[in-house]
């Protein structure tokens, strides 16, 4: 026998969501076959069989969210041919070879230290195909990533009441659930608690009790700000998030609590820039095999303002601010199933080309999951487009370690006053997110002034 | 009333059930003329004679079986072994006659089996015998092992007048260390019931003997930090009072066993088991135990500190156990 695990897809990652099996039990499977598919916080993969046999059992299934290591399948390794000899010789302990494609896939993510913002849960949300059937019965786990450790008196008193051990934050021993823990949980919670969210199921909802909180997982971040017994009311369907959809909360929530936002909003005259891409469009799809869109030219500017005010491309480290020397601007995609923010590296030293070429890379491997752990990681600031689905202009949320972002409207004809004469020009509305510990509106407004001032009187070749 | 040591509170036991039965005799080696090796029978020969008090020849197995067939006549005969450890001499006699007796052919033997045990006086390894699981495990046997001078005044004179056979162990540390007011009007202690010494609510800590101290201190030390240890003194340890502890468990949810005995085949083991089957339930924690190191008792004062429990190992296990 030997057991399949949950293997680790990167440094910072505890969990991972099996979204697809591969084989069905009984099936034969050969090692570094593809067994099954899985989602994590940062990448979606296929995972190969650690060994070759006969898949026995399947022991998480499809949508489960479970931690690390967590053997998820067993594979028979002597296969149908049975005979007990042979599992004496079975090559290796499961575990151990298990945990080797885990380590091959690794993202090697070793760089200075001091030069990046040590807070690995800030990075770029990301992952996850949505969970399907939420299956209510998970194995005792918590979303954190450890098994549930309790003690028989604990589960009992669980049992008796009817609550969920999942969703109680343990102060005993190594994270273990304590009579003290389960017992201010189901008084309420006792105010170190409180603001863990967990809030405990309420012991004994009478009738219609809520489900377990917040099902699969219960970041400490994504707190409800009512009870939770007054969401449920009439008709109504329970849907978890998705890995991902837990990821953007928490990083959404997070971001608005750390940074304090402020907002200004410029109108930028895009006539030029429309009218040279109109004329440059299927020339440009000829010569470089990429599509010519607004997008590299909103980047090259924005590069263009980053490097005039460098503040704009910072981190905020408590009292420090981290002054980041590359440009890497993520990039929101909105995908059907959730956003991810890939990140253009080194936007600075690439021309025109080559930012649109990685923009059209990027975009196109978020859509088919194909992206690295690195690649939706180290942004230094954010674009994000909502004009592509009409909005006038958005007021995005900052994405953190970011201190801005930069939010583009839709781009229209629109009547302006030129030389006290109305002209009809292609307008967009920027808006400029910041964090106003470290930017306040005199460089926020310099640098919208620069990224204006470089698309309203574009001089780059743009092939 | 004034205070009196444990070792008081024996010879009173004795005195008071020799003068009140007849049928109680005392034997034993040097018990007579010398008064004991520990003096606890001193002067019980001028009191009773040597009809009653009997200086008894060097063999253990001798003694125990001239008892036994005392008991099988109607006498209730108090035996001293002068140093627990030597109990082994006469375990065939104990476990197979003095215990099965009763159960064989209906004759019961009322005898008591006393002697100074336990460790913690340099005595070296012939002399700090804890040889309770040695009998345990034996089916007709009562044990007792008590921890204070009322205690041990009051279940001795109950074991006189049990009419199965008794082992009943004086720690020798406690003998003189010891000592308390008790009343002076006559009572007895019944056999089979532990007592709460120290009330708690966040893990009990079941001892008995010199442990008891050991574990009180412990709990002093412990609440200083915030732990409030239950301590519970056994006194019995055949039968145990299973209530009591299941009781304790239940209220503490967890339990640590301290005891002077050697760690494997000690009481923790039959007390963890009980506790499984009882109250598996109601336990937040393993069950923990301190206990000594399984080797002979060493003789050099160092390494017999490093074999026996103390308060300090108590306080540490305590500390895990609450933590857990």
């Amino acid at each position: 026998m030997a057991d399949v695990i949950m293997p680790q897809m990167g440094e910072s990652i505890f969990e991972g969501t099996i979204t697809k099996w591969l084989k069905k039990p009984g099936d034969k499977i050969e090692r570094d076959e593809p067994l099954f598919e899985i989602s994590t916080d940062k990448v979606d993969a296929e995972i190969p069989s650690p060994s070759a046999g006969v898949l026995k059992e399947i022991k998480v299934n499809e949508g489960q969210t479970v931690p690390i290591q967590t053997v998820v399948a067993v594979i028979d390794a002597d296969g149908a041919s049975a005979g007990t000899s042979t599992a004496a010789s079975a090559p290796a302990p499961a575990t151990a070879k298990a945990e080797a494609p885990a380590q091959a896939s690794a993202p090697p993510k070793s760089e200075a230290p001091p030069k990046h913002a040590p807070s690995p849960a800030a990075s770029a949300p990301r992952a996850a195909a949505p969970s399907p059937a939420a299956s209510s019965s998970a194995p005792p786990q918590r979303p954190s990533g450890e098994k549930i450790r309790s003690s028989p008196l604990v589960r009992r008193i669980a049992r008796e009441n009817n609550v969920d051990l999942a969703q109680i934050p343990g102060t005993g021993a190594g994270g273990r659930i304590s009579k003290h823990d389960i017992r201010a949980a189901i008084e309420g919670g006792s105010a170190s608690r409180a603001s863990s969210g967990a809030a405990a199921a309420p012991a004994r909802a009478a009738s219609a009790p809520p489900p377990a909180a917040g099902g699969a997982a219960v970041s400490a971040v994504l707190e409800t700000a009512v009870p939770r017994e007054k969401m449920y009311f009439g008709h109504y369907e329970v849907q978890p998030m998705s890995v991902m959809r837990q990821r953007i909360a928490e990083h959404m929530v997070l971001s608005k609590r750390v940074s304090p936002h402020v907002y200004s909003v410029d109108e930028v005259n895009v006539s030029g820039i429309a009218a040279l891409r109109s004329k440059m469009k299927d020339k440009f799809e000829q010569s470089s095999g990429t599509k010519l869109t607004f997008m590299p030219f909103f980047v090259r500017a924005a590069v263009e303002g980053l490097r005039a005010f460098p503040t704009v491309n910072s981190s905020v480290d408590g009292t420090n601010i981290v002054l980041h020397k590359e440009c890497n601007i993520g990039i929101a995609v909105a995908l059907d199933w959730g956003l991810i923010v890939p990140v253009i590296k080194n936007a600075e030293e690439k021309n025109f080309l080559g930012i649109a070429r990685a923009l059209n890379d990027l975009a196109e491997r978020a859509r088919t999951k194909k992206l690295k752990p690195e690649e939706v990681a180290e942004s230094t600031f954010s674009i994000t487009n909502p004009g592509v689905f009409g909005g006038l202009f958005g007021l995005p949320v900052i994405n953190q370690p970011n201190v801005a972002i930069l939010g583009l409207g839709t781009i229209e004809k629109r009547p302006v006053v030129i030389d006290d004469a109305i002209a009809i020009r292609s307008m967009v509305y920027l808006t400029l997110s910041y964090d106003h510990r470290v930017v306040d509106g005199a460089v926020a407004h310099q640098f919208m002034g620069k990224v204006k001032h470089t698309l309203e009187n574009w001089t780059e070749s743009i092939l | 009333m004034a205070a009196i040591t444990m070792l008081e509170g024996i010879r009173q036991a004795i005195f008071e059930e020799m003068d009140r039965d007849p049928a109680v005799v005392a034997l034993g080696e040097d018990i007579g003329v010398y008064g004991g090796a520990f003096k606890v029978t001193e002067g019980l020969l001028a009191r009773f004679g040597p009809e009653r008090v009997i200086d008894a020849p060097i063999s253990e197995t001798g003694i125990v079986g001239a008892a036994c067939g005392m008991g099988y006549l109607g006498l209730r005969p108090i035996v001293e072994m002068q140093f627990i450890d030597f109990i082994a001499c006469c375990f065939n006699q104990v476990t197979n006659f003095v215990a099965k007796s009763h159960y064989r052919w209906g004759a019961p033997v009322p005898m008591v089996l006393r002697g100074p045990s336990g460790g913690g006086v340099h005595g070296g390894p012939f002399h700090s015998a804890n040889p309770e699981m040695y009998f345990m495990h034996t089916p007709g046997l009562k044990i007792i092992y008590p921890s204070t001078a009322y205690d041990a005044k009051g279940l001795l004179k109950s074991a006189v007048r049990d009419n199965n056979p008794v082992l009943f162990f004086e720690h020798k540390y406690l003998y003189r260390r010891i000592k308390e007011e008790i009343p002076a009007e006559e009572y007895t202690v019944p056999i089979g019931k532990a007592v709460v010494r120290r009330e708690g609510k966040d893990l009990t800590i079941l001892s008995y003997a010199a442990m008891v101290y050991t574990s009180l201190e412990a709990a002093e030390t412990l609440v200083k930090e915030g732990i409030d240890a239950e301590v519970i003194d056994l006194r019995t340890l055949l039968p145990l009072d299973r209530d009591a502890i299941l009781a304790s468990v239940k209220k503490t949810n967890k339990l640590l066993v301290v005891h002077e005995d050697t760690r494997t085949g000690g009481i923790a083991g039959e007390i963890a088991a009980l506790v499984c089957e009882g109250a598996f339930e109601d336990l937040d924690g393993p069950i923990a135990r301190v206990t000594a190191l399984d080797t002979p008792t060493p003789y050099s004062p160092p390494l017999e500190e490093r074999f026996l429990p103390n308060a300090e190992k108590v306080a540490a296990a305590a500390r895990d156990l609450a933590k857990y």
